[in-house]
């Protein structure tokens, strides 16, 4: 669990079974662990209307654990990108009662809840559960480009090369923490670089 | 009589400067020896003859000038204005109250003749002499919160009101003092405020909110906030922090008096009449020390207040590099004899 640090910062909390016929799951990686986890505290039947989607990742971990779950739907695709297409389809058709759950890495949720945000679901209506890897996902406030899975800080811009601070200060409507020159003022001063969202 | 305009620039030769009129007229943030954050919003009301309150809309010689480094800006920036789809009435309301205020306080350079819906608005300085159609976009060369901003001294917040909260919804914002409406913008107050130091644990933000929210119309509503610039660079955005940051390594012994400039903001805070959002305008006004110390109230005073300013508040107006030289400087000016109480210059 990321610790709280400014009132902009997401805080997640845990995934908890809401009372509803439609369920939809989104995670990736650890993710999927907060979804067994919730499910022992579901009611009989409950994955009987639910679709998980679940991004595994290069090792292919937790996709039996929730195939015994039985939910109606189990997706697997290969990236956030590969899947969005399809998610932004399935929430601009959800039903009203649709509750959306969604864990793992906070580029993950915070993606997810982009797509749900721009369907028009309101952000407080969510679940989220944070597993896994603190690697944050960051805007370039200078080029605007954004560089997923960042783990060290300072870190460079993937886009225009320049080393930034990763700023706390997050952007629902970005899914992205801000990034910004570390050494705007004097280009010669380089600190050292730290594994610091691991 | 009317205004006479500077030509001047805000970047590469920074040729701006206050006439010694403006210099009196300057909106000195303090009126003690010391600064903390307060809650120090109180009513906008007209103040004195020959102040920046003499019209609550306040137009003055660097207006034109400050419009052109506004066009440059956004030219090289378009995300510097950006309006939320459900914000387009009150880009309207913000359109009528600008025209209104500015025409109301000075005819000699604007005019605004209502015809029902049929709008004429005649802005003298920039040489604009447009008819439209009140509420109906297509008949505006921009939407309407852009046009009426870019003939507008100041940057422009409009907050939407709804669940207790105000939300960063649109916005002309190309004078900042380094925050970025681009990723602000669609968050509520205490987000976009998430990183002010202090002032969340002191409550401040919860009892400002509770203040705005209940703002009237007809009722306006203002505070001071200051920073302070090197150069006399009206785009102090995050987004070129890369190419103005290497200012601030700049200042020297020698400079201090050209180089550095305080920076008050004047806000204020309306409620608009349709939309029933807020608009929050941000006038910027920039002096530099050598203009400042021209009263001498002002700099005893102002060495007082950066020299006791807590480090942490030091660090977020981004001071931190050269205050020493700064306090240094006015220390040369400050005898230690007392100063009168409020804002204004002896």
């Amino acid at each position: 669990m990321a610790a709280k640090t400014i009132i902009s910062r997401p805080i997640y909390g845990t995934l908890s079974p809401q009372p509803g016929k439609h369920h939809l799951f989104i995670a990736d990686a650890e993710g999927a662990l907060a979804i067994t986890d919730m499910a022992g505290k579901a009611p009989p039947g409950f994955f009987d209307g639910a679709e998980i989607v679940f991004i595994p990742g290069p090792e292919g971990k937790h996709i039996a654990a929730l195939e015994a779950l039985k939910p109606a739907q189990l997706h697997l695709p290969p990236s956030f990108a590969s899947l969005l297409p399809r998610l932004r389809q399935t929430l601009t058709n959800a039903h009203m009662g649709l509750r959306l759950y969604l864990a793992g890495t906070e580029g993950l949720i915070g993606q997810a809840m982009q797509a749900a945000l721009e369907a028009g679901i309101d952000h407080t209506s969510m679940q989220t559960e944070h597993r896994g890897s603190l690697a944050r996902r960051m805007q370039c406030v200078h080029c605007k480009g954004i560089t997923e899975n960042v783990t060290t800080q300072p870190a460079l811009c993937a886009h225009c090369g320049l080393l930034l601070l990763v700023r706390d200060h997050y952007s629902r409507r970005l899914a992205a923490f801000q990034g910004v020159c570390i050494n705007a003022e004097d280009r010669s001063e380089i600190p050292p670089m730290e594994e610091a969202f691991p | 009589m009317g205004i006479t305009f500077r030509k001047e620039t805000f970047r590469d030769d920074f040729t701006f400067k206050n006439s010694p009129e403006h210099i009196r007229r300057f909106p000195f943030p303090f009126n003690e020896d010391a600064y903390m954050y307060a809650v120090n919003i109180e009513p906008h009301v007209v103040g004195p003859k020959g102040s920046v309150l003499e019209n609550l809309i306040d137009v003055d010689e660097h207006y034109v000038a400050e419009m052109q480094d506004r066009a440059l800006v956004l030219a090289e920036d378009p995300l510097r204005c950006q309006s939320l789809p459900h914000m387009t009435l009150a880009g309207w309301d913000l359109l009528e109250l600008l025209m209104e205020q500015q025409a109301l306080g000075y005819p000699e350079h604007f005019t605004l003749e209502r015809n029902g819906d049929r709008w004429r608005w005649i802005n003298r300085p920039l040489g604009i002499d447009d008819t439209f159609t009140f509420g109906d976009t297509s008949t505006l060369p921009y939407g309407p919160m852009e046009y009426i901003t870019r003939q507008s001294q100041g940057d422009f917040c409009i907050l939407d009101q709804r669940d207790g909260n105000l939300w960063m919804d649109a916005g002309m914002v190309t004078t900042q003092a380094d925050w970025s409406l681009d990723f602000d913008i669609g968050m509520n107050f205490f987000e976009w405020h998430a990183p002010v130091p202090l002032a969340h644990e002191k409550g401040i933000f919860t009892r400002a909110l509770k203040f705005l929210t209940n703002i009237q119309q007809g009722k306006p509503a203002r505070r001071l906030n200051w920073t302070m610039t090197i150069n006399p660079r009206l785009d102090t955005s995050p987004e070129n922090y890369h190419k103005w940051g290497p200012d601030r390594a700049t200042v020297t012994p020698e400079n201090v008096g050209d180089k550095v400039h305080l920076r008050v903001e004047l806000q204020s805070f309306w409620r608009l009449p349709r939309s029933n959002g807020i608009v929050f305008p941000i006038r910027c006004y920039l002096i530099k020390m050598d203009e400042l110390v021209t009263q001498p109230k002002w700099a005893r005073r102002l060495h007082r207040v950066i020299r006791d300013l807590p480090e942490e508040l030091a660090t977020y107006k981004g001071l931190t590099r050269y205050r020493p030289t700064l306090v240094e400087w006015l220390s040369k000016l400050d005898d230690g004899s007392p100063t009168s109480s409020g804002f204004g210059p002896d």
